[in-house]
């Protein structure tokens, strides 16, 4: 058995050791340098841009403005393609920008021999703007009168979408009954970036007739035609490598500059330019978590029972479409998801453009927003009628067996109120809850707890295809070729051990191919959505099956048995009938390859198109301190629980959960990017920008309820984004119940906190 | 690559000396934890650096025979946190080093570069206050001391000369010797941070360790410089160690400090930390001195 087991990751030796090639690493000798000219203006037009100085610089090869581009609008985001116009994403970006939609748009580019000549060009560069007033909230750019950020969408609403549950409305729902309690809140989320460690960095280069791109991706496949779409160069022309990467959770899950990189190479003659984009840039100018804000409102009855709710969620999408309105409809599903109102709920959502940031995709795709509201809105309720916020979620939250009436997304495995329960154990929720009743004094202490549901890859929404390539080798190990991506998280990992279950061939003598190259690698679009354990091992399985069919029909012919009779365990050939080890599959592959009467080269292939998706599910529960005259929250313990169905790999499993924990702290206590009134922000650098450090993260637990998901490959569903969801609104919750304080928007900074407290008559002179 | 156009390593304090007089435009380098991430951000594009870094005689700390400490500039941060000449005597400032950036940031920082830099922010700026440190500086008509109280001349600026190298940071007896600190530096975060707010409070005790004899108060990013708090130290002089002591000087400090209101943190944030950072570097202090404040 492969399953189930702590396998040591594939790729810890070579990334311990350093030996791990990345793309900087992989950078061709004689190689130029790229740097992106940034707008300083959010919104306006640029009039006029004198390069002449700039072009003086000892060692610049060539500037390249809005004016040189090629003539293309193409979407960003690392979807699926859709044949149908109707469905494809919003093609709103072009290589490099006359009119300048947010502080740090690309509006030209320079090539050099080194950073330092791209550096000193950069400076020289003289531009004329006309600015515009920009809109840096979501309020301002729906104002009766603004002006459009894009003349495609002249009331700067990119989508607008709704829907409703239950047989009457919100407010007939209020006037249907007496005794109601009800609130209207506003929870609002702030703007965080990625902060993945390895920068966005791409080389491209001409050679063998087509432009090559090696780069720092999640989706290869997708980069490859989106190079097309930019540039208009054949798609079969364009060859993109995807080697290791370090951390994407999103980011990379969007064409960043790969497109701009391409094209300049071509016009610098096919040279090779490495285009890798500062940590300033990555968080000035690539992609942001959506900022959204939830105007909501519920209703319950003095007993516990969720009556109604009705839910605004209006989403800052920033200058360009990326992902667009895909995030907040994915943020108010979750309000419809969690919970069963008796009654009535009601959602609304919006996304509009702003002249902040582009929001994209960031692991978990618009759900860590829309649990913070629907899981804020949870406490108060509970707390407005008196209620143990975990007893309020028990008698409230979904039950096994549901299916959204919609998506018709089903949780085929359900261990939601099982991983409560559990969580309640482990964190002592009952006896902390009574110990943290009343207290007084300057530093208290609370305990709090949300709960998530999460869908696993992204159909019926979109297409969830796969593929996968199976070599024999003649030493009897397989090589696996897949499209779908290692970034991290272990993919490469829990790959081989389930090519290993799929062919009976053992872990040690899989090899995954962990480099992707569009030329080879089959079909797959990439990491994100949680969806590669679950859509692209499908494709494992039906390949293992296939390959394993192979090799036995080939054992029955050098044999001379019926192929009904033999199977494939631990490397070897075995009768099915008696249990006897016939012959290792090495003997066996080789004889295939070298056989002067059946010479065959055994290989197998196959795509998996998955049209089948089921819910994972968990919560978070956090124990708090809270220093009141200083803001401080200190976490004293926190953990998380799963239900994302069979583990893989255990060890690997929660290490995945560890870090969207420590994500989610960040999200809860200190992330944000801020930008001032004219849409300038205001902390693009990792010293202003408040990523937790080691110091500030406290132990983290995982734990998991193992409920075999019907549907999954090998039992299992979605973990990747999963664990970085609960964790904000739980820590507010907690201190919540800590000081009788509720904090409405993310992050719960220090000076919030203070002036929140002294409001609150809890910080004395 | 970093856009360097000179790089001069000074062999000695007086070819660093040297070197300056040549180039108006030379800056020095120590350690290179502000420096470099200057250059970087193309704020020093093109620099021409006369470097410090492993001249032995600025890394030097000395006992002197009348009992001053004195400090090389060019000890790091992790030196001074380590010396066993200056555990046990300046404590504060071994502690305070201590929270400056990373490990590795603390491993190459100096506690002159610190001092030079002349931001209200350096973790090093309120303890030296406290213990009212001298700074001595080398130029071409020799050798200076200043006290540190005149050292600032505004955010970033001091009265350092474009030819001058500072040498040492000294700490006579009568300002270190039965007097006991704590340092407490508010950042966002435990570690990478950069201070919002950071004060010092050194006490000395009566000998029956019942009240105050000598109390020194100081901030730094409560003002454009690192300040001191005169009008609360004078108060606090022969009080009586209470709880309403305690308040009063978390209340009276607020009077003598003028933090700016920014992004970072607004004005009355600041204020409201200041406060509540004074009164607990306080109680630390008075414990570590052995008193006890009473109700």
């Amino acid at each position: 058995m492969a399953i189930g087991i702590s396998l040591v990751r594939v790729d810890a030796r070579d990334k311990v050791t350093g030996e791990a090639k990345y793309t900087a690493d992989l950078e061709p000798r004689s190689c130029l340098v790229a740097k992106v000219v940034h707008s300083t203006i959010a919104f306006g037009e640029v009039k006029a841009i004198h390069l002449d100085e700039a072009l003086a610089v000892p060692g610049v090869v060539k500037i390249l403005t809005y004016f040189d581009v090629p003539d293309y609008q193409f979407p960003t985001p690392g979807h699926p393609w859709s044949v149908e116009k109707a469905h494809q994403d919003v093609a709103d970006r072009r290589m490099l920008n006359r009119r300048v939609r947010f502080y740090g748009d690309d509006i030209a580019a320079i090539v050099a021999e080194d950073n330092v000549a791209a550096d000193r060009a950069a400076r020289l560069i003289r531009v004329e703007y006309e600015a515009y007033e920009p809109y840096v909230t979501v309020e301002q750019a729906m104002a009766p009168g603004a002006r459009a950020v894009h003349d495609e969408r002249p009331n700067n609403v990119l989508a607008h979408s709704g829907f409703q549950v239950g047989e009457m409305s919100y407010r007939e729902a209020l006037a249907s009954e007496d005794g109601l309690v009800t609130l209207e809140k506003t929870y609002r989320t702030q703007t965080v970036q990625h902060c993945h460690l390895e920068l966005p960095t791409s080389i491209a280069w001409q050679a063998d007739g087509k432009i090559n791109v090696i780069t720092s991706t999640q989706i290869p496949h997708i980069v490859r035609r989106v190079i097309g779409q930019a540039t208009g160069l054949p798609w079969g022309s364009i060859r993109v490598i995807k080697p290791y990467i370090g951390g994407g959770f999103g980011n990379k899950q969007d064409v960043l500059y790969e497109p701009l990189n391409a094209w300049l190479s071509l016009q610098v003659g096919g040279r090779p330019v490495k285009l890798e984009v500062s940590r300033e840039e990555t968080l000035a100018s690539t992609r942001v978590r959506h900022a959204i804000d939830f105007h909501v409102s519920g209703a319950v009855r003095k007993d516990g029972s969720l009556v109604a709710r009705r839910c605004l969620a209006n989403s800052n999408q920033g200058g360009y479409a990326s992902h667009g309105h895909a995030i907040v409809a994915n943020a108010i599903n979750c309000f419809k998801q969690l919970y069963r109102d008796e009654k009535a709920l009601e959602c609304q959502a919006n996304t509009v453009y702003t002249n902040i940031a582009v929001g994209g995709a960031m692991r978990g795709y618009g759900i860590p927003q829309g649990d913070f509201a629907a899981e804020c809105l949870a406490d108060d309720l509970a707390r407005a009628i008196g209620m143990d916020p975990l007893e309020f979620r028990l008698k409230n939250c979904m039950q096994e067996g549901y299916e959204d009436p919609h998506t018709h997304i089903k949780f085929y495995s359900y261990g939601l109120r099982a991983a409560m329960e559990k969580g309640r154990t482990l964190i002592r929720w009952d006896a902390l809850r009574e110990q943290y009743r009343d207290q007084t004094g300057p530093v208290r202490r609370g305990v709090g707890m949300a709960i998530f549901c999460y869908k696993t890859g992204v159909h019926p929404i979109s297409l969830e295809t796969a593929s996968c390539r199976m070599v024999l080798h003649q030493d009897g190990s397989i090589q696996v070729q897949m499209g779908a991506t290692e970034i991290g998280q272990g993919a490469d990992t829990v790959f081989t051990q389930m090519a290993s279950e799929a062919t009976g061939i053992s872990v040690g003598k899989v090899h995954v191919s962990t480099v992707q190259d569009t030329d080879v690698t089959p079909f797959d679009t990439g990491a994100y959505a949680s969806r590669q354990t679950y859509v692209s091992v499908m494709a494992v399985k039906k390949t293992g099956a296939l390959l394993k069919q192979k090799i036995l029909e080939y054992a029955g012919y050098a044999l001379r048995l019926p192929v009904e009779n033999l199977d494939l365990r631990d490397d070897q050939i075995v009768d099915t009938l008696t249990g006897e080890i016939l012959r290792p599959v090495a003997d066996v592959a080789l004889e295939a390859f070298y056989s002067l009467d059946r010479s065959q080269h055994i290989t197998a292939e196959a795509t998996s198109h998955c049209k089948i998706n089921t819910f994972a599910s968990g919560c978070c529960f956090a124990e708090v301190e809270v220093d009141i005259p200083l803001g401080k929250v200190k976490v004293l313990n926190i953990v998380n629980v799963h239900d994302s169905g069979s583990l893989i790999n255990p060890k690997l499993a929660e290490a995945q959960v560890h870090g969207g924990m420590s994500m989610g702290l960040g999200y809860a206590l200190s992330e944000e990017l801020l930008f001032d009134g004219k849409g300038r922000p205001l902390n693009p650098n990792l010293l202003d920008y408040k990523l937790p450090t080691a110091l500030d993260t406290p132990d983290l637990q995982a734990a998991f309820v193992e409920i075999p998901d019907p549907t999954g490959p090998y039992g299992n569903k979605a973990l990747g984004e999963p664990p970085a969801i609960p964790v904000a609104p739980a820590v507010r919750n907690a201190v919540l119940h800590a000081t009788g304080v509720a904090i409405d928007s993310l992050p719960l900074s220090p000076q919030k906190l203070v002036e929140a407290f002294a409001q609150a008559g809890l910080i004395e002179d | 690559m970093y856009d360097i156009e000179q790089y001069y390593q000074a062999q000695s304090v007086a070819d660093a000396v040297a070197a300056l007089g040549r180039d108006p435009a030379a800056m020095p380098i120590a350690g290179g934890t502000d420096v470099l991430i200057q250059t970087r951000e193309g704020r020093h594009a093109g620099c021409h650096l006369v470097s410090l870094h492993g001249l032995g005689e600025l890394q030097d700390i000395r006992w002197e025979a009348d009992g001053a400490l004195v400090i090389g500039s060019g000890c790091t941060f992790s030196q001074i946190t380590r010396s066993p000449l200056l555990q046990g005597r300046v404590d504060m400032l071994c502690q305070a080093v201590d929270q400056v950036g990373s490990p590795q940031i603390r491993n190459m920082g100096t506690l002159g570069g610190n001092v030079c830099n002349g931001v209200t922010s350096a973790d090093s700026a309120p303890s030296l206050m406290a213990y009212e440190a001298e700074l001595e500086l080398q130029g071409p008509q020799g050798a200076r001391r200043v006290p540190i109280g005149q050292w600032y001349t505004g955010p970033g600026k001091t009265v350092r000369g474009h030819e001058e190298v500072l040498t040492a940071v000294r700490i006579s007896p009568q300002n270190y010797e039965g007097f006991s600190g704590c340092y407490l530096k508010y950042g966002k975060r435990e570690a990478m941070e950069i201070s919002t707010l950071g004060c010092a409070v050194l006490v000395k005790l009566t000998a029956d360790r019942s009240a105050v004899e000598d109390l020194r108060a100081a901030f730094g990013v409560a003002a454009p410089t690192p300040v001191r708090c005169p009008r609360t130290e004078a108060m606090a002089s022969g009080r009586a160690l209470d709880e309403a002591l305690v308040k009063e000087l978390g209340q009276s400090v607020l009077t003598e400090i003028q933090p700016r209101d920014s992004w970072r943190a607004s004005r009355d944030f600041r204020l409201q930390i200041a406060k509540e950072l004074c009164r607990r570097a306080f109680r630390r202090a008075v414990e570590l001195a052995g008193g006890e404040i009473r109700a």
